[in-house]
C-alpha cells in the first residue's frame, strides 16, 4: 500500500512521544536535577528524553578526562607545599602545540640544576587538551583537570596560566583522579621499597651469604 | 630525471616484472627503506596506462608530491610525485615515481587515465607546485588563486614562523612566555612577490572559477538557447555540512556544471605534521575528520608501525582495542550520517536527534576511557594508550549485544521504506562501478555502486582477517543506496564487534616503554585503513631523524569529492545537495 511507510515511521516517533511521558511518571519526578535520573538517562536502558539540562544538570565526569593540565605540590609534614615539577622539559618538548614554557634555575654556588621550576608557564589557549604532558611526565607532577568552565572576558593576559595558577595540592588531584593516584603511589611505594632494601643490603656489605 | 646517484639499482637485483615489460623506461627506487619504481617524466603516460590495461592496477589510490630539499650548497635538491595504487579486485599496493628538478616541476597529468587524480593533481599543484601538463583546470584548490608561492616547500615559511621543527629551542630551559603574534607583528614578515602592488590587487579566484565553470558547460547542448546562470550554493549551508561552496551553472533547474570549492578550512595540516615530532601528530590526526578521530589515530599508527617494523607490533589486547574502537567509531559516524542525510532529504532534525542519542552512548564510552569524547587521541605507536577503566568493557557488551542492533533496526523501520524518501533517492545521483573506480571513491560511496571492495578484506590490517563479516555491497549507485549501505555497514560493524567484545583477551596495551621520542627508521610507508568514510591513507617518509620528512593523508571526504560534479550534472539543482550529503564529507578532512 502507497503510504505504508509514512505510516510505520510515524508510529515510531509516536512510539518514542509515548514513552517519554511513561518514563517521567514511572520515575515520578526523580528523573531531572537526580544523580539517579541522569545515570539513569545515560545508560543504556534510557528512553524518552536524552538531554541533560545543562548547567542545571551536568554529567558526571570520568575519571580519565582531560581538560588544561596543571602541576601537583606535594605536601610536607609542616605543610608546605613542594612542587613535584623537577623541570626536566619533558612536557615542553612533547608538547604537540608548544604551548609549555619553563624556566629552570641553578644554584649559584653549584651550577647544578635546581630540581623546581622558577616559571612554568601554559597559553590554555594554545592548549590542544592532548593530555601528553600529563602521559609522559616521569614524575607524575603535571596531570590533565577536570574543571571545564574556563570562560573569561579577557583573552591576552588571563589565558596565560603562571606556576601560580597551575599549583594545584596532591589532594585535589586524588580527589579528581582516585583509580590513577592510588596504582601511582602503590608504584611509587614498590619503588621506595627497593630503594630501601637496596640501601640495607649496601649498608651491610659484610653480612655473610646465606 | 636521472640527478639522484642512489636510485642506481643494485647490481644483483633481478630485474621485476615491470622493468622487463619497459626495459630503460623505469628502474627500481633502491634508496634504503624504499619501494616501487622511478619511471623517467617523458614515458609516465605509457607505463601508467599499460599498468591499468595490462596489470589491473586500476584504483588510484594517492598521488602526492615529496620535496627532497636541502640547502647546503650542490644539494642533490628534486621534488619526486608518488603514486600509489591498487587493484580493485584486491591486494597489496604498486608504487612509482617520477623525479624532476624543483624550478621546472612538470609532469604530464594522468586526470585521462585516472580521473579520480584531478583534485589530488591540483592539490599537488597548489602546494607543490607540480605543473601537472594536460590538466584541464589546474587551479588552486585549498589555497586561494594569486597566493605567493607553494607552501609545501620545504624552503616555504609561513606568517609566525618559528623554526624549522618541533620541539622549539625557546621553550625550555629558559621559556619567557610570549604571543607569537606579539613577537612577530602583522607586517613584519610580510613579504609581497615581486611586482605586487597591493593597492591595485584584483581578485582572481572566482574569475577563474566562472571561466571553468564556463569551459565545463560547453559540453551540454540543448535544442533551445536559453540563458544559463552561475549560483554559488555556499559558502556554508548546502545542509551545513560545513564552510564548502558548491558553483553551479543552471539551464532552468538543470546543472550544467559544477565546480566544488574548498580550503576555507585549510589549515596546512601536512606542513604542521612536517614540524611536529612523530608522536606529536596523534593528536593532529584527530583532527582531520573530527567525527570518527579513532579511526585517523589507527590509520596514522599504522603508517609508522610499518616503518619501526617489529619492535612496534602491538599487543594482542591492544589489537582487540583498537578493532573495537575503530567499528564504534564508524557505527557513530554512519550513525551521523545518516541523520544528517536524511536531513537533506527533508526528514529534519528528529531521526537526526534519534541516531545522535545512540552517538552520544558510544561517545561516553570513548570519553571514559580516553579522556575526551571526540579528540581520542589513543592509539600509540605500538599499542593504545591506555586500557579500559573497570566496567568500560561491559558497558560496551551491553551497547553492542543489546541497545545498538535494536536501534539500528528502529531506525531502519524509520524511514527506509518511507515513499518520500524512496522517491527522493532511488535513482538519483547515481555513480556507476567503472565511475566509481576510476574516480578513486571509496568506502560506502565505492561499496553502493557494486564494487565490493573494503580494505579490511581485500588488504587487511590489523587482526581484521581474524573476524567473520560481509563486506557490504549495494549496487543500484544512487543515493538510496548509499543510505542504505550506511544500515548494511553498521550491522557488520555490529557483527564484528560482537566477536571482538567476546574474544578479547587480558594483557598488555603497549609493546614497550611508550617513549616520548621515538626512533623511525629511514624509509617510506603508505598506511591505510577502511575508515567511516573510505579510505584513509598516510603517505610518511622518515629520514631517520626525530620528525617526520613528509607527512601526507590521503583524504577519504577530498578525494570522494572528485565524483560529485560527475554525480550532480544533469540532475536538478535541489539533487546537488541530497548528493553531498550521501558522500559525507567532514570539512576538517577536506581542507586539512
Amino acid at each position: 500500500m502507497y503510504g505504508l511507510g509514512v505510516l510505520k515511521g510515524m508510529w515510531v516517533t509516536l512510539v518514542h512521544f509515548v514513552q517519554t511521558f511513561v518514563d517521567d511518571i514511572q520515575w515520578a519526578g526523580k528523573r531531572y536535577y537526580t544523580p539517579e535520573g541522569i545515570a539513569h538517562r545515560s545508560s543504556k536502558d534510557t528512553k524518552g528524553i536524552f538531554t541533560v539540562q545543562y548547567p542545571e544538570e551536568k554529567l558526571p565526569m570520568p575519571e580519565e578526562f582531560r581538560f588544561i593540565p596543571f602541576l601537583v605540590q606535594d605536601e610536607d609534614e609542616h605543610g608546605k607545599l613542594h612542587d613535584r615539577c623537577t623541570s626536566c622539559g619533558i612536557c615542553a618538548k612533547v608538547c604537540p602545540p608548544q604551548c609549555i614554557w619553563i624556566v629552570r634555575t641553578e644554584d649559584p654556588v653549584t651550577k647544578r640544576p635546581v630540581p623546581e621550576p622558577v616559571e612554568f608557564f601554559i597559553d590554555v589557549d594554545i592548549c590542544m587538551n592532548c593530555g601528553y604532558c600529563a602521559e609522559y611526565c616521569p614524575f607524575d607532577a603535571i596531570k590533565m583537570d577536570h574543571d571545564y568552565e574556563l570562560a573569561t572576558f579577557d583573552r591576552h593576559v588571563q589565558n596565560i596560566y603562571n606556576k601560580e595558577k597551575l599549583s594545584k595540592p596532591v589532594s585535589y588531584y586524588s580527589s579528581i583522579r582516585p583509580a590513577n593516584y592510588a596504582r601511582e603511589e602503590a608504584v611509587r611505594a614498590a619503588e621506595a621499597a627497593k630503594k630501601a632494601e637496596a640501601a640495607a643490603a649496601k649498608a651491610a656489605p659484610a653480612a655473610p651469604a646465606q | 630525471m636521472t640527478e639522484q646517484t642512489a636510485t642506481a639499482p643494485a647490481p644483483t637485483a633481478e630485474p621485476t616484472e615491470l622493468e622487463k615489460r619497459f626495459p630503460g623506461a623505469l628502474k627500481r627506487d633502491a634508496r634504503p627503506g624504499y619501494e616501487g619504481h622511478i619511471v623517467e617524466v617523458s614515458k609516465l603516460r605509457e607505463v601508467a596506462t599499460a599498468i591499468r590495461d595490462e596489470m589491473g592496477y586500476d584504483y588510484l589510490s594517492s598521488v602526492t608530491a615529496v620535496d627532497y630539499f636541502s640547502d647546503v650548497p650542490n644539494a642533490n635538491n628534486f621534488i619526486e610525485v608518488v603514486y600509489h595504487l591498487f587493484k580493485s579486485t584486491g591486494g597489496g599496493s604498486l608504487v612509482y615515481k617520477v623525479q624532476m628538478p624543483r624550478d621546472k616541476a612538470v609532469v604530464p597529468s594522468l586526470i585521462d587515465i585516472y580521473p579520480g587524480a584531478d583534485f589530488q593533481e591540483r592539490e599537488a599543484w597548489d602546494l607543490y607546485g607540480v605543473k601537472f601538463e594536460g590538466h584541464p583546470d589546474l587551479r588552486r584548490i585549498l589555497m586561494w588563486e594569486g597566493f605567493d608561492g607553494h607552501p609545501m616547500r620545504k624552503d616555504w615559511k609561513e606568517p609566525y614562523y618559528e623554526e624549522d621543527l618541533k620541539p622549539f629551542k625557546n621553550r625550555w630551559p629558559e621559556g619567557q612566555v610570549y604571543r607569537i603574534e606579539d613577537h612577530n607583528p602583522f607586517g613584519k614578515n610580510v613579504k609581497y612577490p615581486v611586482g605586487f602592488d597591493p593597492e591595485g590587487f584584483k581578485e582572481s579566484a572566482d574569475p577563474a572559477l566562472y571561466d571553468s565553470l564556463e569551459r565545463a558547460a560547453r559540453a551540454y547542448t540543448e535544442d533551445i538557447d536559453t540563458e544559463q546562470v552561475v549560483v554559488n550554493l555556499g559558502p556554508q549551508h548546502p545542509s551545513t555540512h560545513g564552510v564548502f561552496r558548491m558553483a553551479v551553472r543552471l539551464d532552468g533547474e538543470t546543472i550544467v556544471a559544477l565546480k566544488p570549492v574548498m580550503g576555507y578550512l585549510h589549515r596546512n595540516h601536512e606542513q604542521i605534521g612536517e614540524r611536529n615530532t612523530w608522536i606529536m601528530n596523534m593528536p593532529f590526526t584527530d583532527r582531520l575528520d573530527y567525527l570518527s578521530s579513532m579511526s585517523n589515530n589507527f590509520g596514522y599508527a599504522l603508517a609508522v608501525e610499518k616503518l619501526m617494523g617489529e619492535k612496534a607490533a602491538p599487543p594482542e589486547r591492544a589489537q582487540y582495542i583498537r578493532v573495537i574502537m575503530a567499528e564504534l567509531t564508524r557505527i557513530s559516524n554512519h550513525l551521523w550520517a545518516i541523520g544528517f542525510l536524511l536531513n537533506d532529504l527533508g526528514a529534519f532534525f528528529t531521526p537526526a536527534l534519534y541516531a545522535i542519542t545512540e552517538r552520544e552512548l558510544i561517545l561516553d564510552i570513548f570519553e571514559a576511557t580516553t579522556g575526551s569524547r571526540m579528540m581520542c587521541n589513543y592509539f600509540r605507536f605500538g599499542g593504545v594508550a591506555r586500557d579500559f577503566p573497570a566496567g568500560q568493557l561491559d558497558k560496551i557488551k551491553d551497547l553492542v549485544l543489546e541497545r545498538l542492533p535494536r536501534k539500528i533496526d528502529e531506525l531502519d523501520l524509520y524511514l527506509t521504506q518511507n515513499e518520500l524518501v524512496r522517491s527522493r533517492g532511488e535513482g538519483v545521483g547515481v555513480v556507476t562501478p567503472e565511475e566509481a573506480i576510476a574516480y578513486s571513491t571509496a568506502g560506502p560511496v565505492l561499496r553502493a555502486s557494486g564494487v565490493p571492495y573494503d580494505i579490511r578484506r581485500a588488504d587487511p590490517y590489523g587482526i581484521y582477517d581474524r573476524f567473520d563479516f560481509d563486506v557490504a555491497v549495494r549496487y543500484h549507485g544512487d543515493v538510496y543506496d548509499r543510505y542504505m549501505i550506511r544500515l548494511d555497514e553498521m550491522r557488520q560493524s555490529l557483527r564484528i564487534l560482537e566477536q571482538a567484545v567476546k574474544q578479547i583477551p587480558e594483557g598488555e596495551v603497549m609493546t614497550g616503554k611508550n617513549p616520548y621520542q621515538v626512533r623511525v627508521p629511514t624509509g617510506e610507508a603508505y598506511g591505510r585503513v577502511e575508515g567511516p568514510k573510505g579510505e584513509l591513507g598516510f603517505y610518511i617518509v622518515s629520514n631517520g631523524k626525530a620528525n617526520p620528512y613528509r607527512y601526507h593523508v590521503r583524504a577519504p571526504s577530498f578525494i570522494n569529492l572528485t565524483i560529485l560534479e560527475k554525480m550532480c550534472v544533469g540532475s536538478k539543482v535541489a539533487d546537488a545537495v541530497v548528493n553531498l550529503g550521501s558522500i559525507d564529507i567532514v570539512l576538517g578532512e577536506v581542507d586539512r
